[in-house]
């Protein structure tokens, strides 16, 4: 009887745990995480939140800048266009034209990204065509 | 091929036929692989596989493994991976298990009949596709991944994907025809070990690329695919753990169970996110169609496999309980929950994109940080339990029992932490002291372990320590592979720990002769670099690193650009149109990495190639003039072309040193970065050693046991482990080290 009450309470502390791990879990991952957005969508966006930016790097558009480099994205069918700013590193298959993903918020109508978050999508060149 | 299996039951003759498919399925599967090949050898354009991933210039080693990097290449290799494992398990097993073969031979080729299948009528992912025109050169094998490592790491993830069919096919078998005693278990954890081994060192050389290919400095970003990785690799290490408590104790049947067909289905989920463009990824190479019949395949697995738990619970279920809090199998099983723990936030972060669509109608993704705040302190507890498990005895340990073996690793535990407090700086983040403290506590216990099981011997056989320390790891290899494995392990931890918690990180712009001060280190640029291959230019930098003003080394990282090959007419510009590669510079260190990329300023030379292709295309429209007056100097005008087109690169190109433009690098110094590698090698050498005999004596062993006609189940350890501790056994016997 008495092993039996043991393994009960550890039992119900183990689930505790894991519930008290999920609970964790989902509460922080809506807090820490941050929407995702297209250019376009995001002329309304709340100053100051954290977004996930998707779009595509305008031709011409690159500039060097002091702290890192400027350019303009528009949505993936080419509507639209979002002033960007970036510093950090520069994935290597950063290119105009190219989808990237961003992080960071919108301060009066630019969007500054956050620190060595710029993704560059492998360019499609390479898998595209077998899949049209 | 599946028709003759599935039918599989009782006579023999239809188990021969299956298993004979199996090897046919190996035979085929052969011959596809080699007509590919071949076809990539010979530059055959008139495949599409080969068109798309290969061209005139690929150097020979990258077109060997372009096939791969493609998506029908890659699934063709998962079938033909498939097939090997399938007929090496099948011969292994061929007079063994007979009622559970036939139904772990029919998944198998069940599984194989998927990817088979899914080439042949799945959307566009045939291998065998031509073209109807052929094109005269193929578009060549993405730049990012003509590297060593990268050649290897695809196959050997594949090939721990793939390994884990064995021993799910087996579990499923075992499970159908209710022969759930451990000897299916025996038969197939050397698959489990393999593909454990596999998925470690695929991981690894992931992590070892992204150090030091992608020019961001760090070798871990909880990206999708990373995790898709990580998650079978948790699962199967649990696996490995439990099956031991399973096969000791014969408890834990339902959790092992539902452990190998989660890794199954979470390696099926791993090869399908790769290719699916699911989740936003640097690795997802564009949107693909396979993508459904994946998510078919996953589905079928664990809604049939959870159904068949549930309907054999009634034999699974374990006629022991866990005695003892602080008892090896209790440990093992905290290990366990610590893993799938670690699973479960990995899952839960990787696909908290598509959680929130669904919850919220907005997708929403999670940085790094959240997983850090996880996983640290999980992997930093799971530091702390592989120290103690091995220590304990199974069943229970006495009071004595655990002050005699926890006392000196508790000893080395304590001076580990004055030290680190006194002497470095670890004492600014509290879970890399953690992990420094636990990692000494670890190790000193399982040395401690091999020392005292050593210490025994030698009384018993008077043999030299050495000696008796040899003899005891080589007969019981997996027990001390699994320590060295530990070990590595511990030591790769403490690499990751330092170097994410103490890296120095700065971006700097300097022109040369400007530099630049890193932690203890001063940079200097020293000169910019130019050169060209075949295939790319390559800009770089000279830089000098000095510390305590003594020169420390000289670093040379360079970026290369490479051409786009898609038949346009030639042109300087086209290098900057085509990708960009980084080939960062590095002097390696024991206790810490200089780290160095480049980011080359071509915006000058950009210009002037702009201005020389145009007198270029100027030129080509003269001889293409002179060619059409006098078609035969075609030849000759375009060997001339081509020489012409040479020298002018060669000029803009030389401009490039000859400028003093501010360039930006990224410097990192990272201490015990070279750890993780090294841990990496020493768990690879632990795994091996705990593999390469037993497999080998096993397959003697179930040859003799073969001649001996005792079929049902010959020996697969070098010799029968002694009999799991009788209820009233010793309570301490894990010092003893004879039993695994």
């Amino acid at each position: 009887m008495d092993v039996q009450r043991k393994r009960q309470v550890r039992l119900f502390v183990a689930l505790g745990l894991a519930l008290v791990l999920a609970t964790g879990l989902i509460y922080t991952s809506f807090n820490a995480s941050s929407e995702a957005r297209q250019p376009t969508e995001l002329s309304q966006a709340v100053p100051g939140k954290n977004y996930e930016m998707t779009g595509k790097v305008i031709k011409g558009s690159i500039r060097k800048t002091k702290s890192g480099i400027a350019f303009k994205v528009s949505d993936r069918d080419g509507s639209g266009s979002l002033p960007v700013t970036y510093s950090g590193v520069v994935p290597d298959p950063f290119r105009e034209g190219r989808e990237i993903v961003l992080k960071g918020s919108v301060e009066d109508g630019v969007f500054v990204g956050d620190k060595d978050t710029l993704v560059t999508k492998c360019p499609s060149k390479f898998s595209e065509k077998k899949n049209q | 091929m599946a028709a003759a299996l599935i039918g599989t039951r009782g006579d023999r003759r239809w188990v021969d036929a299956s298993r004979r498919a199996a090897y046919a399925l190996f035979g085929l599967m052969l011959i596809c692989v080699i007509v590919i090949e071949h076809a990539f050898l010979t530059n055959d354009f008139s495949f599409s596989v080969v068109a798309n991933h290969s061209s005139e210039a690929t150097p020979v080693f990258y077109k060997i493994t372009a096939m791969w990097s493609s998506q029908e290449g890659s699934l063709l290799l998962w079938a033909f991976l498939l097939s090997v494992v399938s007929t090496v398990s099948l011969r292994l097993t061929r007079n063994r298990l007979r009622d559970v073969v036939p139904w772990a031979t029919a998944v198998m080729l069940g599984v194989a009949v998927f990817f088979t299948g899914l080439m042949l009528l799945g959307g566009g992912v045939n291998p065998f596709a031509t073209l109807a025109t052929v094109p005269v050169d193929g578009t060549g094998l993405n730049p990012l991944l003509q590297h060593p490592v990268m050649i290897i790491h695809p196959p050997m993830l594949y090939t721990g994907y793939v390994a884990l069919t064995v021993p799910f096919a087996f579990a499923i078998g075992a499970l159908v025809s209710r022969r759930i005693d451990a000897a299916w278990i025996r038969s197939t954890r050397g698959f489990a070990l393999i593909a454990w081994t596999f998925l470690t060192f695929g991981i690894i050389l992931g992590a070892r690329w992204s150090y030091t290919e992608l020019g961001w400095g760090g070798y871990w970003a909880w990206d999708p695919v990373e995790n898709a990785s990580l998650m079978p690799w948790l699962i199967t290490t649990a696996y490995i753990h439990s099956i031991m408590v399973q096969e000791k104790r014969n408890m834990l049947k339902v959790w092992n169970a539902s452990l190998i067909v989660s890794s199954f289905a979470l390696a099926l989920l791993g090869t399908f996110l790769v290719r699916s463009g699911v989740l936003q990824s640097i690795h997802a190479f564009g949107d693909s169609t396979v993508g459904p019949y994946f998510l078919g395949l996953i589905g079928v697995v664990v809604v049939g496999s959870t159904a068949l738990i549930i309907s054999r619970l009634d034999i699974l279920r374990a006629p022991r309980k866990i005695d003892s809090l602080v008892s090896r199998e209790a440990v093992f099983l905290i290990n366990n929950l610590l893993l799938v723990a670690l699973c479960a936030v990995v899952f839960w972060g990787t696909f908290f994109p598509l959680i929130s669509e669904l919850l919220t109608g907005t997708r929403s993704t999670l940085a790094a940080p959240w997983f850090d705040r996880y996983t640290t302190p999980l992997a930093v507890t799971l530091v702390l339990f592989t120290g103690i498990g091995p220590m304990l005895a199974w069943r229970r340990i006495s009071w004595q029992g655990i002050r005699r073996v926890f006392a000196i690793p508790l000893v080395v535990a304590a001076a580990t932490l004055v030290l680190m407090l006194i002497f470095t700086p670890a004492a600014e983040s509290a879970w890399a002291l953690a992990v420094f403290t636990l990692a000494a506590f670890t190790v000193s216990a399982l040395f401690q372990e091999t020392w005292r099981g050593a210490a025994a011997r030698r009384e018993s056989s008077g043999r030299s320590m050495a000696g008796s320390v040899w003899d005891l790891m080589s007969r019981n290899r997996r027990r001390y592979g699994g320590y060295i494995v530990h070990i590595g392990f511990v030591v790769l931890l403490v690499g990751v720990a330092a170097s994410s918690s103490f890296e120095e990180k700065r971006d700097v712009e300097l022109r040369p002769g400007q530099s630049a001060t890193v932690g203890d280190y001063e940079v200097t640029y020293i000169r910019p670099t130019v050169d060209r291959n075949d295939q790319a230019l390559i800009f770089g930098a000279i830089l000098q690193v000095d510390r305590d003003g003594k020169q420390f080394t000289r670093l040379h990282p360079t970026r290369q650009y490479h051409q786009v090959t898609d038949g346009r007419t030639r042109s300087i510009e086209t290098y900057f149109d085509g990708e960009a590669t980084s080939e960062v510079g590095l002097k390696p260190g024991l206790r810490s990495d200089f780290w160095t990329s480049v980011e080359p300023n071509t915006r000058y030379i950009r210009r002037r190639a702009r201005m020389a292709d145009d007198r270029f295309r100027g030129l080509m429209v003269v001889l293409s003039r002179k060619v059409r007056r006098d078609p035969s100097a075609a030849p000759q005008v375009a060997d001339f072309a081509a020489d012409v087109m040479n020298r002018t690169t060669d000029k803009v190109l030389e401009l490039y040193p000859q400028r003093n433009d501010t360039v930006t690098f990224r410097v990192i110094v990272s201490p015990l970065v070279s750890w993780i590698w090294t841990g990496a090698i020493i768990a690879l050498l632990g795994s091996l050693f705990a593999l390469w005999p037993t497999g080998l004596l096993g397959r003697v062993g179930a040859r003799i046991g073969a001649r001996l006609g005792d079929g049902s189940e010959p020996v697969a350890e070098p010799r029968p482990s002694a009999p799991g501790p009788s209820p009233e056994g010793p309570p301490v016997s894990a010092a003893t080290g004879e039993e695994s």
